[in-house]
C-alpha cells in the first residue's frame, strides 16, 4: 500500500508540474517563434526587393512602362529597358516546357505503368540523383558539351544561345517533373485500371483515357514545380546563354534572361542602376506569381 | 505478362476427387458456354486454385459460392483473365470458350469485349455518365456520334437505370449514388454487347433496395447474357442463380442447379456452408 502523499510531497509535485507548464508554454512560443521566422524572410525579402526596385519609378522620375517595354539597356546612358530579357526568359521558360514536360510526363508514365520492377528501380533513383546535382555543374555540363555540340552542327559562331538554355533548363526541370508526376500517376486507383482493361481496353488507351486524366491535377502540379524550378534558374542559365543583349529572333541567338541579368550586374551595380535591377527582380517575381497563378487555376479546373 | 501455360496438369489429384468431378460433368446436360478443366492458379508459390471443372452454360446464371478466402474472386478473374496483370501468376489447365481456348490465344483485348467484368466496388472512371458508357465502345473505334448516343441508351435502359440518369448524362458519374453507379457500371458492360458478364459480388456495397434492383437486372439479363456472379449472400444466390457452384480452399466441392444445392446439397461441407453452420 502507498502511503498517503506528505504535505511537503504534494507541494513539490504542484512545483514540478508548474514546471511543465512553463516548459510547454515555452516550447510552443519557439515553435511559434521558427514559423514566424519564414513568414518574416519572405516579408522582408519581398518588401526590401519592392522597396528598392520601386524607388526609380517612384522618385528619380523613371517610367516603368518604359523600363517593361524599353529595347535598350545601357546603364551608363541611363537606359534602362528590359524588354528583350523578359522575351528571353519567357521563351527559355516555355521552350524547356515543350521538351522538358513531354520527356518527364513519358519517364513518370513509363516507371509508374510499363516498365518492369527492376528496371523502374534503376531509373528512378537515377532521376532522383539529377535533381540532386547542383546547378553549377548543369551549366558547366552545358558549357562542355551542349554549347559546343550546337556550334559544330549548327554552323553557329557562338553555341550560347536560347537553344542551349532550353536544352539545359529541360533536362534541370526533368527530375521534379518526372518524381512528381509518378507520385500522382501511381496514386490511380487501381480499379480505374482494372475497369478500363475489363472493358477491352490497352493498356495504352488505359493509360491515356483514364489514369492520366485521373491523375491530371498531380501532373499540373509537377508542371508547375518543373517551371519554377526554369523561370527561377540563374547559374546554369549564365553559363550557356551568351548573354547578348538582344531581342532573339531565332532560337540560336545568344540572349540574357532576366535572372541572369540580376547576377552578372549586381556585383558593381550601384545607385539607380542597382535599384533597377532590383526592378528587373520584381518583374521575375510577378511573372513568376502570375505564371503559378494561372496553372493553379487550370488544374483546377481540370480537378473539377 | 507473367502468364504461362501448359497443357497437362502439374498436381495430381487423388482418383476419389476425380470421380466427383466427371459426376459433376454428367450434371451440365446441354453444350457449355465456359468449360473449365483441371485449372490451377498459383500466385507465385502459393496455390489457390486446385483443379477446378466445370462446365457454365449459356444464357443462365451461374452462382458462386464460399468462404472468404476460397478463390471465387481468382476464379472468375481467369474467366477474362484479369489475373494477367497480376505478376508471378501461373496457371495450367484450359478455358474454353466457344470452342477457343482462351489461353491459347493473345488477344485478350476481344476476349474482354466478350466477357464483361462488373466489380465489387462501383468503379466508374471520373468522367461524365455518357462517356462512362460510350468508354469501351470508343476504344473499339466506334466515333459515329449518333451511333454511340444509341449505345449508350440502349445499355443503359438494359441496365435499368435510362430514366434516372437520362437527365444528366454530362454530368460526373462519381455523383450518382452508390447503387446507380453500379447499374451504370453494369450498362458500361453491356455497352460492349459481351456474351459472357462476370460479376463480383456486384452488391456488397449497395443497400437492400439497390441489392434488390440490381437482382432483378441479372435475372432480367439472363436471356441475353451468360452471367457468373460471386456473392457471399445466399439468398442472393438461391434467387437469381439456374446453377451454383461451392468453393472451399480453392476447390469446387459441390456444383449442381442451384435448387439442388441449396436443398439437398450432397456433400456435406455444402450442407453446413449453406445452411450457416460454416466459418
Ligand atoms: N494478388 C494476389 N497475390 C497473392 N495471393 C492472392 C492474391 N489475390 C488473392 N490471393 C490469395 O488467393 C486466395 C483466394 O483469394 P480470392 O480473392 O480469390 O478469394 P475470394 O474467394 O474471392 O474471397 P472473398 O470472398 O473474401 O472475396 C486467398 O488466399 C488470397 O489470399
Ligand atoms: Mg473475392
Amino acid at each position: 500500500m502507498p502511503s498517503p502523499l506528505t504535505e511537503k510531497q504534494t507541494l513539490e509535485i504542484g512545483k514540478s508540474n508548474k514546471r511543465k507548464y512553463m516548459l510547454e508554454k515555452l516550447s510552443a512560443r519557439i515553435f511559434l517563434l521558427c514559423a514566424l521566422l519564414s513568414v518574416l524572410s519572405l516579408l522582408l525579402i519581398v518588401g526590401f526587393v519592392f522597396y528598392k526596385g520601386s524607388h526609380p519609378f517612384v522618385a528619380e522620375g523613371y517610367s516603368f512602362i518604359d523600363f517593361v517595354f524599353g529595347v535598350d539597356w545601357v546603364p551608363s546612358e541611363g537606359k534602362f529597358g528590359i524588354f528583350p530579357m523578359i522575351v528571353a526568359s519567357v521563351f527559355a521558360t516555355f521552350g524547356a516546357l515543350i521538351i522538358g514536360v513531354p520527356i518527364g510526363l513519358f519517364t513518370a508514365i513509363f516507371l509508374a505503368e510499363i516498365a518492369p520492377k527492376s528496371i523502374a528501380k534503376i531509373i528512378s533513383p537515377a532521376v532522383q540523383l539529377l535533381a540532386g546535382i547542383p546547378s553549377v555543374l548543369y551549366g558547366v555540363f552545358g558549357l562542355a558539351i551542349i554549347v559546343p555540340f550546337l556550334q559544330n552542327n549548327l554552323g553557329l559562331a557562338k553555341g550560347q544561345s536560347l537553344l542551349a538554355i532550353i536544352l539545359v533548363l529541360a533536362i534541370m526541370m526533368l527530375p521534379t517533373i518526372v518524381t512528381v508526376a509518378e507520385t500522382a500517376i501511381r496514386a490511380v486507383p487501381k480499379t480505374y485500371r482494372e475497369g478500363s482493361l475489363a472493358l477491352g481496353a490497352s493498356q495504352i488507351g488505359t493509360i491515356f483515357k483514364v489514369v492520366v486524366p485521373a491523375a491530371k491535377s498531380g501532373i499540373m502540379a509537377a508542371i508547375v514545380l518543373g517551371l519554377g524550378r526554369a523561370i527561377g534558374e540563374t547559374m546554369a542559365v549564365i553559363l550557356v546563354a551568351g548573354n547578348s543583349l538582344i531581342i532573339p529572333t531565332s532560337l540560336t541567338d545568344s540572349v540574357r534572361p532576366l535572372t541572369t541579368n540580376i547576377a552578372l550586374e549586381m556585383g558593381y551595380a550601384f545607385g539607380t542602376h542597382q535599384e533597377m535591377l532590383f526592378a528587373t527582380g520584381i518583374v521575375l517575381f510577378s511573372f513568376i506569381l502570375l505564371l503559378n497563378f494561372v496553372l493553379a487555376k487550370i488544374s483546377s479546373k481540370g480537378g473539377n | 505478362m507473367g502468364c504461362m501455360l501448359m497443357s497437362t496438369t502439374v498436381i495430381e489429384r487423388n482418383n476419389a476427387e476425380k470421380g466427383n468431378f466427371s459426376q459433376m460433368k454428367q450434371h451440365s446436360g446441354e453444350a457449355a458456354k465456359i468449360s473449365v478443366t483441371d485449372l490451377n492458379l498459383f500466385y507465385g508459390e502459393k496455390q489457390a486454385l486446385y483443379n477446378v471443372s466445370l462446365g457454365i452454360q449459356e444464357k443462365k446464371v451461374t452462382a458462386l459460392i464460399g468462404p472468404s478466402g476460397c478463390g471465387k474472386s481468382t476464379f472468375l478473374r481467369t474467366l477474362n483473365r484479369m489475373n494477367d496483370l497480376i505478376d508471378g501468376v501461373k496457371i495450367t489447365g484450359d478455358i474454353v470458350v466457344d470452342s477457343e481456348n482462351i489461353y491459347q490465344s493473345n488477344d485478350v483485348i476481344k476476349l474482354r469485349t466478350k466477357v464483361g467484368m462488373v466489380f465489387q466496388k462501383p468503379n466508374l472512371f471520373p468522367m461524365s455518365i455518357y462517356d462512362n458508357v460510350a468508354y469501351g465502345p470508343r476504344m473499339q473505334g466506334i466515333k459515329n456520334k449518333k451511333e454511340l448516343n444509341k449505345i449508350v441508351e440502349e445499355s443503359l435502359r438494359g441496365a435499368a437505370i435510362w430514366d434516372e440518369v437520362k437527365d444528366r448524362l454530362k454530368t460526373s458519374a462519381l455523383g450518382l449514388s452508390g447503387g446507380q453507379q453500379q447499374r451504370v457500371c453494369i450498362a458500361r458492360a453491356i455497352a460492349m454487347k459481351p456474351e459472357i458478364i462476370l460479376m463480383d459480388e456486384p452488391t456488397s456495397a449497395l443497400d437492400p433496395i439497390s441489392t434488390l434492383k440490381v437482382e432483378e437486372l441479372i435475372t432480367h439479363m439472363k436471356k441475353d447474357y451468360t452471367i457468373v456472379i460471386v456473392t457471399h449472400n445466399m439468398q442472393q444466390a438461391a434467387r437469381v442463380s439456374d446453377k451454383t457452384a461451392f468453393f472451399l480452399n480453392g476447390e469446387i466441392i459441390e456444383y449442381d442447379e442451384t435448387d439442388h444445392i441449396f436443398s439437398m446439397p450432397q456433400d456435406q461441407r455444402t450442407k453446413d456452408y449453406v445452411t450457416g453452420r460454416f466459418g
